[in-house]
């Protein structure tokens, strides 16, 4: 690393390490590199942006992470949010769905429909999407571990209803390798998650085109402990890890790298979060195309939701987490983000409510309407900290690659908890820095107040919504083909066993309603269960 | 305990919430603070808590729950607690724990209630006061 990026005692220093001045000037961005890699937007290296026009041409999409109880309750909230001039859906699944336990397995007591929507079965996909025209608005869905199936249970669900799946869009999270380092959802051992990863992404590739089966979250690392810079370069490790398993397969980076996207989170220092999504998307730009070969410039976008900021919310006065959201969704359109979503004020608290839904909705609307932040492309390009600062991150973000690629790749070091272990330690730090007042936090260590109950309304768990979930669940498992169940799921342990794509055999499978917990067995049979590394 | 044995905790993550970041960083100031610390790691079922709390003769068992199902699980946790003979011992939980639930969890045999916002020194200070 250079010497400017190395602080000096008594110096303001960003979470990412780099030393910030008092002022900067041209000569700090000729020190820092220069504006070589800055571009025109929608040019290589797109440090500006992926489209020329970009909001001038479509603001960003708005996609509030929405999911509670059974198909029915979520299916009438999404139609809320889109009343409200939502125009994208991000749908949360509970956590035996997230696992991949049925609604009545012993395991999901107490959990169905509690963190999200309750999926057994096709029929609570067609219950979840009633009425919601899929070519106008596109559905990502929160899902990692079952991943696999939940893709083929929106492809059947689509087709069933008359969708075209070649020309389908949407969006899977499925990025399981996060997963292990942080939000914990991980079913199989790593590598034949990195395995079903390859699956979904080829299978895609090959029958859904249009359909992004990855996207790879820096998010949640993030969320865990990590830098601003550790959260993309760790990102980039990890879909660099799912490329290679689907290169792997014979498919050229041009066939699928224009299906990968990104999930990023945007709390912290404005400065420092902008720079961070330029200086990204130049480097996956050249990852791309130079590492991979790639000759395709929509292999090179970086495209990516940007927002949440759930780790920089405070428990403390929730109601001034309204005015970190907007802040935070300011971020994510000086930065060029091409869906936006916003954690809600209440969300230390509760499931949001309605009201705080439509609060986060309007924050990012009104950046539309009333701020001209749609107007010109790239607003702070050319300011010499900006730049300084795009350049600095750059450089640090490629760092922390050639280490992590040095100690032997990020499949290896998460496999052996080690990326864990690092953020998970500098989540302690920030902690007592926080505690002892070091790492300045409204509401926290700065401006407390004695707060009385605070103004959140708790979002109610109904046992009857669980009874009801497994009633109907019964009730498909009656209705069903039982032989053609248990053929559909024969095929997916023999696939598996084979170590064929398993995709065909789990859209057969859901097709026959098989639940997700049958499936699951299945793959789980063959690939075995992740064991945790406990490291500190 | 005896004077010269360490205090030791077994913090587990209840259910099926796979959120550690928060328990894990309150593993590691437990530790700093000298106490001998055993992390399950996620998913812990009721049973198992009980099977490590008694497997590792723990004096505090704490748990550290986000996505809600607190309730149910530690209804379900305190019978096989006080059945493996460790009903003396220190029960905590932190979390996202809303207020309204707190004095359920204590009536239970939760003292130690920790919601978020709680102070990893707070924590620290309860345990050396209270268990023994």
């Amino acid at each position: 690393m250079n010497d400017m990026t190395r602080p000096q005692p008594g110096a303001v220093v960003n979470e990412s390490g780099i030393e910030v001045k008092p002022l900067y000037t041209a000569a700090d961005v000729e020190a820092s590199g220069g504006l070589g890699m800055i571009g025109q937007p929608g040019e290589y290296p797109y440090t500006r942006g992926i489209h020329p026009m970009m909001y001038r041409r479509r603001p960003w999409t708005m996609r509030q992470y929405t999911g509670f109880g059974n198909a029915a309750d979520t299916n009438r909230r999404f139609k809320y949010l889109i009343a409200n001039g939502q125009t994208g859906l991000n749908v949360a699944f509970d956590l035996p769905t997230q696992i991949g336990l049925d609604s009545d397995d012993p395991l999901a007591e107490g959990e169905v429909g509690r963190v999200g929507m309750a999926v057994d079965t096709l029929e609570d996909f067609e219950t979840a999407f009633e009425g919601i025209d899929l070519d106008a608005i596109t559905v990502s869905l929160t899902i990692n571990g079952a991943a696999a199936i939940l893709i083929a249970m929106y492809l059947a669900m689509a087709e069933k209803r008359g969708y075209d799946v070649k020309k389908l869009r949407g969006t899977a999270q499925n990025d399981i390798l996060k997963e292990f380092i942080g939000r914990g959802t991980w079913i199989f051992p790593v590598e034949p998650s990195v395995k079903l990863v390859g699956d979904t992404i080829e299978y895609c590739a090959r029958h859904a085109p249009k359909y992004t089966p990855v996207s790879v979250c820096g998010y949640h690392i993030r969320e865990s402990g990590a830098t601003p810079a550790q959260e993309m370069a760790f990102a980039f490790c990890i879909a660099k890890a799912y490329a290679d398993e689907t290169i792997r397969r014979g498919l050229a980076i041009d066939e699928f790298a224009g299906r990968l996207s990104y999930n990023f989170n945007v709390f912290g220092n404005i400065f420092e979060q902008v720079a961070k999504f330029r200086a990204g998307r130049a480097l996956w730009a050249k990852i791309v195309k130079e590492h991979y070969g790639a000759t395709d410039p929509q292999s090179m976008w970086l495209r990516m939701i940007a927002g949440g900021g759930g780790g920089g919310l405070t428990f403390e006065q929730p109601e001034i987490n309204i005015v970190r959201g907007a802040y935070y969704a300011l971020i994510a359109a000086l930065s060029g983000a091409q869906t936006m979503a916003l954690c809600c004020y209440d969300e230390a608290y509760t499931i949001p409510s309605e009201y705080a839904q439509r609060i986060s909705l309007r924050t990012m609307q009104l950046l539309i309407d009333e701020m001209g932040l749609t107007e010109t492309v790239d607003p702070l390009g050319g300011s010499w900290y900006v730049e300084t600062l795009t350049n600095q991150m750059r450089a640090k973000m490629e760092e922390i690659m050639a280490d992590a690629d040095a100690r032997g790749g990020i499949v290896k070091l998460v496999a052996e908890g080690a990326v864990q272990a690092q953020v998970s330690a500098q989540a302690y730090a920030m902690q007592r820095a926080i505690e002892e007042g070091r790492f300045p936090k409204t509401g926290v260590n700065r401006h407390r107040i004695e707060e009385e109950a605070p103004h959140v309304e708790l979002h109610p768990y109904r046992e009857e919504d669980a009874r009801a979930q497994i009633a109907a669940l019964d009730r498909v498992r009656a209705r069903r083909d039982a032989g053609r169940v248990k053929q559909a799921l024969a095929q997916v342990r023999a696939d598996a066993q084979a170590g064929a794509n398993v995709m065909p055999a789990i859209v057969g499978a859901v097709k026959a309603y098989a639940t997700v917990g049958e499936i699951m067995r299945e793959l789980v049979g063959v690939y075995g269960r992740y064991r945790e590394p406990i490291r500190f | 305990m005896t004077s010269n044995k360490r205090i030791k905790i077994v913090l587990a993550k209840p259910g099926l919430d796979g959120h550690d970041q928060g328990a894990k960083v309150v593993v590691r100031a437990l530790m700093d603070a000298g106490f001998e610390v055993v992390y399950t790691g996620l998913r812990q079922t009721p049973e198992q808590v009980a099977r490590i709390a008694v497997e590792e003769d723990a004096d505090v068992i704490a748990l550290s729950s986000l996505a809600g199902a607190h309730l149910p699980f530690c209804r379900k946790l305190k019978p096989l607690l006080e059945a493996n003979g460790l009903a003396d011992k220190l029960w905590m939980i932190g979390g996202n724990i809303p207020r309204q639930d707190h004095d359920e969890l204590r009536a239970l045999g939760f003292e130690g209630v920790f919601p978020t916002g709680a102070k990893l020194d707070d924590i620290v200070n309860y345990i050396r006061e209270n268990a023994a």
